[in-house]
């Protein structure tokens, strides 16, 4: 059976109590949720002019990554389908405030008030019908079409997404664009398959310089660097001598040879060091039974 | 749930044009203190319907704004804080939002309105 939370059940059953409480005792979650809205926040490149900003975060489940939002003073709204993870939110005591809602059923937001989107993790759960009277299609031009009107102009979206192949990602990003945002993907740590994680970069409006997709972590070997476990042992370069080549040819280079032992050896003699006479024995090979 | 949030929210039920403001039917009311910060507000005093602010206001029992607003009044810190408590502190904790336009009630509970839509809706 497939790890795929969107392959087992509707998200509203999928997180019901137990799994919830994950979201409070688990470490780890906790970490790596911290971790996505960081990186999410980042690219969102808000404004740094000390002003907080109304944030929406879409599918803020028990509201992890509203407490990032919150710490650097934005102020934000939550939307989630499942009663159980918002009570936990409730418990977690966020700042933010918190909706009930379904997003493929399209925001209930007003026009250009929002300044600017954040989801982590759940813009896949679209791609799923989950009961008869879903469309996928549907559902995503619904919950873009609404985003696109409530943001601002000029604002970002920022979706961590995990797409379960490349038609849901081409499917995802469509919609994005039919609804008017420009941006793409960004894909950070691409050659990893667990540090691999995609981000939907959208803005709101047409495109310019502001709008182009900032790059993704790990993508070429320097960024590489600032993981430590992976970035020593790929830089070593590993020789592979093929065993069919004629015995001959391999030996030679072996060794460096009578000319060059006679001219370190002179060179030693120059600097006043002890080194033995030249003799016919210099530089000879020694027998193998030595 | 904020009045900040009110504001932002609007019905989407299917073939609604004006889903906005939301009827605010309050069964208990509380208040929560946030930090002030005049820079928001400011921020802010452009995105927000001010008469739907006034109203769901004095529907929740505070009545200290004013009738009409403009952005020379966000000298005043008195306006200031007035605002800032309107906006952040006061929260609906049970009660309903009702959408002006089809009269279709959407419950608050702990503070988290349901708008889950019926399927007929969407």
């Amino acid at each position: 059976m497939s790890s795929r939370p969107e392959l087992q059940a509707p998200p509203e059953i999928f997180y019901d109590d137990a799994e919830a409480r994950k979201y409070t005792s688990s470490s780890r979650i906790i970490q790596i949720q911290g971790k996505l809205t960081k990186r999410a926040l980042e690219l969102l490149a808000l404004p740094d002019d000390g002003v907080p900003k109304l944030l929406l975060d879409i599918g803020c489940g028990s509201g992890l990554s509203g407490e990032k939002l919150s710490k650097k003073g934005h102020q934000w709204i939550g939307l989630d389908i499942s009663q159980s993870m918002l009570d936990v939110a409730l418990e977690r005591e966020v700042e933010g405030d918190l909706l009930l809602g379904d997003m493929g059923q399209g925001l209930g937001l007003r026009d250009g008030v929002i300044d600017g989107a954040i989801s982590i993790s759940a813009v896949q759960w679209l791609c799923n019908a989950d009961k008869s009277s879903h469309e996928p299609r549907l559902r995503l031009k619904a919950f873009f079409g609404s985003l696109y009107r409530c943001l601002s102009r000029g604002a970002r979206a920022v979706f961590q997404v995990y797409p379960e192949n490349i038609d849901q990602r081409v499917l995802i990003l469509n919609y994005a664009m039919r609804s008017g945002f420009s941006g793409g993907v960004v894909v950070d740590f691409p050659h990893s398959s667990k540090k691999r994680k995609e981000y939907l970069v959208l803005t709101c409006g047409p495109p310019s310089i502001n709008t182009s997709v900032p790059e993704g972590k790990g993508e070429d070997e320097e960024s590489c660097s600032d993981d430590e476990t992976s970035g020593d042992e790929e830089r070593q370069t590993v020789s592979i001598s093929d065993r069919h080549r004629p015995r001959k040819k391999q030996k030679t280079n072996r060794g460096k040879g009578r000319e060059w032992i006679l001219k370190k050896k002179e060179q030693m003699r120059r600097k006043g060091n002890v080194v033995p006479p030249d003799t016919k024995y210099t530089a000879r090979k020694r027998k193998a039974r030595f | 749930m904020r009045l900040l949030t009110h504001n932002m929210l609007a019905s989407n039920i299917k073939g609604v044009t004006n889903g906005f403001p939301l009827r605010i039917e309050v069964e208990k009311a509380i208040e929560k203190q946030v930090d002030f910060n005049p820079e928001f507000l400011k921020n802010m005093f452009t995105k927000i319907h001010w008469k739907a602010l006034v109203d769901a206001s004095r529907i929740m029992g505070f009545a200290e704004l004013p009738e009409e607003a403009d952005s020379s009044m966000l000298e005043s810190d008195d306006f200031l804080r007035n605002f800032h408590h309107a906006l952040l502190e006061l929260h609906l904790e049970e009660g309903a939002l009702v959408c002006p336009e089809t009269g279709r009630r959407f419950p608050v509970n702990k503070g988290i309105p349901n708008m889950l839509l019926h399927e007929d809706e969407v």
